[in-house]
């Protein structure tokens, strides 16, 4: 084929596009390839791709969508961590002239992607998972507002990710940092397809995450059940609202900085280039406007995880609910004014720099208050230490130390001296790890019994709890007296030889936290074989407070065969108080809304088109965009949307629970 | 018996206390070189200050909260029931304050600190001290450096010596340094932990620090800032030397010989990566300037220039031609695939004159009548390419 025509249909891409020279990457994709096979192998010998389809991936319940963000969350921690043991292994390795085993177009690529799929892939979908099963049950509702949307949301995550996935083994991902500061990131600089698949793949997602959180905050708005007024919503509901407020305020940011580099990348426009009157600094800035808040964005979730789990765990009211939602929102209001601290070093004035330094210092009083609501919430209480308040109590010492290196990065003389040293990693991965992760395991381990009806196992948990923990802080304390020498982040080969000691333990902290991870698919899986044993058919296995606990474990498909009523903040813990009698005849047939395949089906579209942008293969991206207009329009004459459940299945689903909970008395 | 054995164990307490007292001496003993907390110049010196004073501050509130944490886990614990346990307490308006106010304090105090600390050490400010007790000696002029961070190494300029070197630096002790920084490509960021905090190098732009060092000695200088695959090697030493081993250091790159015109830092710039320490003992000495403004190459337009008739009403239109291709941009730069050739912006000066000193005596008419430019002559050669957005106008008779 003559070369023009092989570059009509393949654009740029060519059999020098596989990373073939590189064997770990080989080697990778062998270990990937092989167990990809054995696993799509197995769906086929077990005849589970139907099941699949109509159950999982075209289900707009908006419980399996959420344990689907989990188990996405999850897979992409596998690939982030990878990356991190490899980063670790060679800032252990390369000293005394060594140059480690990381080449520096292999490594760079490594923390690009590590930090982009922490971010985007791991921590977005597990708090995006949490809040799409928790919100509804927890304000009583059947279902997101916008249930089709939901599951179209979820399947743009997929394809962000698949695209980070696909740079692994086709081409190459970034070589510029996660946030792609240009004029690295520019077409001079980066001429590959790299930045091509951190633009697409964010952006792909972004329009994932954007209509997830719009979806969100009509739900929490318009669907709260009868008598749940903004002050009577569980704080984790009231969390969620906010980080969706966020979302939708500050995606858009993200996806025009992310259009306008890809302008420049693409047509030759002049935002962000050094001349024609470019300016890169324009770039840092809208990244950041974007970037504070999504910190906000994860960390908020977690600090409602916390709030319900101390709750629960103290069997106590949560200590002033009022100063703890407004300390939410002052800190939603706040989180748009400080986004300048990550660039104090940039040349700004004085006064500019000391304006967002104490902006971002003042976001620590909202967030004391919310510490100290906590630990008055376990002043008399009757605390069990059960796993999720095991994360909560490691949250609160770890968190309390991050914040402090935070306000200290804050101040911006200390900042010029710590600024992207090690230090800074240090504090960012402990309020992210401290905070959501360790939030997320709590949010974890308390809702698991709920969506699948058996408590998770104990032993393993704890396991995990502990080598997480302590890896947490054998890897980073390290990185913070490395900060102190003056260590700064992303390099990849080092000169001065007693550093090496640092990076060694921050190495087995790392090593620590892996067996911390495989602890916790352990526990998954002993808790799935050991399921009868720790079986909960209360559907309130930790005598909780919210009104998720108040339905089934699992929940039925419609949640609540009557919407609840409520009268108290926290709605269940006061039903019980109250002998609440749950209704046993009168059911009526429940409307809800259908699955579908579309989905899944624009998303894959969405894929294509970015992998066709990518790669330059024109016909691909205008072909996959024609096809999602067509498909989305096509959508639109579905008259299929809703079903009526029969009086007669509530009534068996129903009746089934009753039995279930006369057995247990 | 049983008094032995808690003897033993009190002893044995003890004497973990006492390690764990001797524990922060241990590891500062151990050879390793806090340099942020132990730094070599007065500007370095009092940001580790406020690195302490602030850390102090915040341990005021972040102590007791630990503290509480913990005591309260264990006292309020299912098992003890001896605790009291009220499950219906939830508010308590004076708690509320306490909780609000005693962050709040801190910020307060913090808040001053910030305020201060910032304006006092701002990079941009000239120095008032060299020490804690020693004001700025007026009779000694600064030392002037420029500083530019090429791909990937660093290039330092003395005007005032008319010098240059690549990966090393060298300050006399005492003397106050001004520096401008910027770079020839990427963005990095200059930064000698011992001397003072760090500043972004961006290309087409300036940056400036003023630092002091107050001990000589030998000190490590590097980019702080992510620039690229040779990133990891953009190290240099920075010598701090009395005022005799300064000169030494100024005559031994004097004797070096070498030359750095235009035409060698095109060739100097390009990437390369863990480069050797290179000496030069002449420059031209509108070099950095050029850089400053990214024309060097020949032909080019400065940025001075160009802000210069922008502010004159601009050329118009007729500016969108003044474009020529773009021969060389550090990497073989490529154009993108929609748009235009890559190109940069021609200088409009004659020859002979030499490129951007013009600046200042750029006289454009004053009409500013967009469509019509400003008046000035269309450049002898011909572009290449026609502006992407309006096509090939007509030749204008202005």
């Amino acid at each position: 084929m003559s070369p023009d025509l092989l570059k009509l249909i393949f654009g740029r891409l060519g059999i020098d596009s596989l990373p073939l020279h590189e064997p770990i990457v080989v080697g990778t994709f062998v270990v990937v390839a092989l167990g990809g096979a054995t696993l799509l192998a197995g769906l086929t010998y077990f005849r589970l791709w139907g099941y699949l389809w109509r159950e999982w991936f075209t289900s707009v319940d908006h419980k399996r969508i959420g344990i689907m963000y989990m188990i996405l969350g999850i897979v992409m921690l596998l690939r982030g961590f990878a990356d991190a043991l490899m980063m670790r292994g060679q800032q252990m390795l390369a000293f005394n002239g060594s140059e480690g085993y990381l080449n520096a177009h292999h490594y760079d690529q490594v923390f690009t992607a590590h930090g982009v799929i922490m971010i985007f892939f791991v921590a977005m979908p597990l708090v995006t998972g949490l809040m799409n099963y928790v919100v509804p049950l927890q304000i009583g509702a059947r279902d997101v507002s916008f249930p089709f949307l939901n599951n179209f949301s979820f399947w743009m995550t997929v394809g962000g990710a698949v695209l980070v996935m696909a740079s692994l083994f086709i081409g190459e991902f970034a070589r510029t940092g996660w946030l792609a500061y240009p004029p690295l990131s520019n077409i001079g600089y980066s001429p590959d397809v790299g930045v091509d698949y951190y633009i697409w793949a964010l952006q792909v997602a972004g329009v994932g995450t954007t209509l997830s959180g719009i979806n969100l905050i009509c739900t929490i708005v318009k669907l709260r059940c009868p008598g749940m007024t903004m002050m009577k919503m569980p704080v984790f509901t009231w969390t969620s609202l906010c980080t969706n407020i966020l979302i939708v305020a500050s995606f858009p940011v993200l996806t025009v900085v992310l259009a306008l580099l890809s302008l420049d990348r693409y047509v030759g426009t002049n935002f962000f280039t050094n001349d024609f009157g470019g300016s890169p600094m324009m770039y840092v800035n809208l990244i950041w406007i974007w970037g504070h808040p999504e910190v906000y964005i994860l960390v908020l979730p977690a600090f409602g995880i916390f709030s319900e789990v101390t709750s629960t765990f103290s069997g106590k009211r949560l200590f002033g609910y009022t100063s703890m939602v407004y300390a939410t929102v002052v800190i939603t209001i706040l989180s748009y004014l400080v986004w300048l601290h990550h660039f104090f070093t940039m040349g700004s004035g004085a006064s500019v720099n000391s304006f967002f330094g104490i902006t971002t210092m003042i976001i620590s009083i909202p967030t004391g208050a919310k510490m100290f609501n906590w630990l008055f919430t376990m002043y008399r209480g009757r605390i069990r230490f059960e796993l999720p308040m095991m994360w909560t109590i490691a949250f609160m010492l770890t968190f309390v130390v991050g914040g402090m290196t935070g306000v200290l990065l804050a101040v911006p003389p200390a900042d010029f001296v710590l600024h992207n040293s090690l230090f800074l990693i240090a504090h960012f991965h402990n309020v992210i790890i401290g905070g959501v992760v360790f939030g997320a395991f709590a949010g974890i381990n308390y809702w698991f019994p709920k969506a699948f009806g058996f408590k998770l196992d104990q032993f393993w948990g704890k396991m995990s709890f502990w080598f997480w923990v302590s890896g947490f802080y054998l890897a980073f304390m390290p990185l913070y007296v490395l900060g102190l020498m003056g260590v700064t982040r992303r390099l990849r080969v080092f000169d001065d030889p007693s550093l090496q000691i640092w990076f060694i333990i921050a190495a087995i902290g790392a090593v620590f936290v892996l067996i911390g991870i495989m602890s916790m698919l352990m526990q998954f899986a002993v808790s799935f074989l050991k399921r009868e044993q720790l079986k909960d058919v209360t559907g309130d296995p930790w005598d909780a407070r919210t009104l998720e606990w108040a339905t089934s474990s699992p929940p039925p498909d419609y949640n609540f065969a009557f919407t609840p009523v409520v009268h108290d903040n926290d709605a269940w813990w006061d039903m019980k108080r109250h002998g609440y009698q749950r209704p046993l005849t009168g059911f009526k047939p429940i409307h809800m809304p259908s699955n579908t395949g579309t989905g899944v089906i624009l998303a894959g579209f969405a894929t294509a088109m970015g992998f066709g942008l990518i790669w330059y293969i024109w016909w691909l991206a205008a072909g996959s965009f024609i096809a999602m207009l067509a498909v989305g329009i096509g959508h639109t004459f579905n008259y299929h949307r809703d079903f009526d459940i029969p009086a007669d299945d509530v009534v068996r689903t129903e009746n089934a629970r009753t039995k279930l909970l006369a057995g247990v008395k | 018996m049983a008094s032995q054995r808690k003897l033993i164990l009190k002893g044995s307490a003890v004497s973990r206390l006492k390690i764990l007292a001797l524990l922060p001496l241990a590891v500062a003993l151990s050879g390793c070189n806090y340099v942020v907390l132990a730094p070599a110049g007065d500007i370095a010196a009092q940001q580790r200050d406020l690195v302490i004073i602030s850390t102090v501050l915040m341990l005021l509130i972040v102590v007791p909260v630990m503290a509480l944490t913990v005591l309260f886990a264990w006292r309020y614990r299912q098992s003890n029931t001896a605790a009291r346990y009220e499950p219906e307490w939830d508010h308590s308006t004076k708690l509320e304050l306490v909780i609000w106010s005693a962050p709040l304090l801190i910020i307060v105090c913090l808040g001053a600190l910030t305020w201060m600390g910032t304006h006092l050490l701002d990079p941009y400010r000239t120095l008032g001290r060299i020490h804690a007790d020693r004001a700025v000696d007026q009779s000694k002029a600064p030392l002037e450096v420029d500083v530019v961070a090429l791909d990937w190494k660093w290039l330092f300029i003395y005007p005032d010596y008319g010098i240059a070197t690549v990966n090393e630096m060298a300050a006399p002790v005492d003397r106050p340094i001004n520096f401008r920084i910027t770079a020839s490509s990427v963005m990095n960021s200059f930064y000698i932990p011992a001397l003072a905090g760090q500043i972004y190098a961006m290309p087409g732009m300036e940056t400036k620090l003023h630092a002091v060092v107050n001990h000589a000695g030998t000190y490590k200088g590097f980019s702080a800032n992510y620039s690229g695959s040779g990133f990891s090697g953009m190290r240099f030493n920075f010598h701090g030397l009395d005022d005799k081993g300064f000169d030494a250091w100024v005559a031994s790159a004097k004797s070096a010989g070498g030359s750095l015109g235009r035409a060698e830092y095109l060739q100097l710039e390009k990437p390369s990566q863990n480069d050797p320490v290179r000496r030069y003992g002449t420059i031209d000495p509108d070099l950095y300037r050029l850089i400053l403004n990214m024309c060097v190459e020949t032909g080019k337009m400065c940025q001075s220039e160009m802000m210069a008739i922008d502010a004159k009403g601009g050329l118009g239109h007729e500016g969108l031609n003044n474009t020529l291709p773009l021969a060389y941009d550090k990497y073989a730069r490529r154009g993108t695939t929609f748009g235009p050739e890559p190109s940069f912006v021609a200088g409009t000066c004659t020859p002979d004159a030499p490129q951007g000193q013009t600046t200042a005596s750029i006289k454009a008419p004053t009409d500013t009548a967009p469509l019509l430019g400003a008046g000035l002559k269309r450049p002898a050669f011909t572009p290449l390419k026609s502006s992407f957005f309006l096509g090939q106008r007509p030749k204008s008779d202005s």
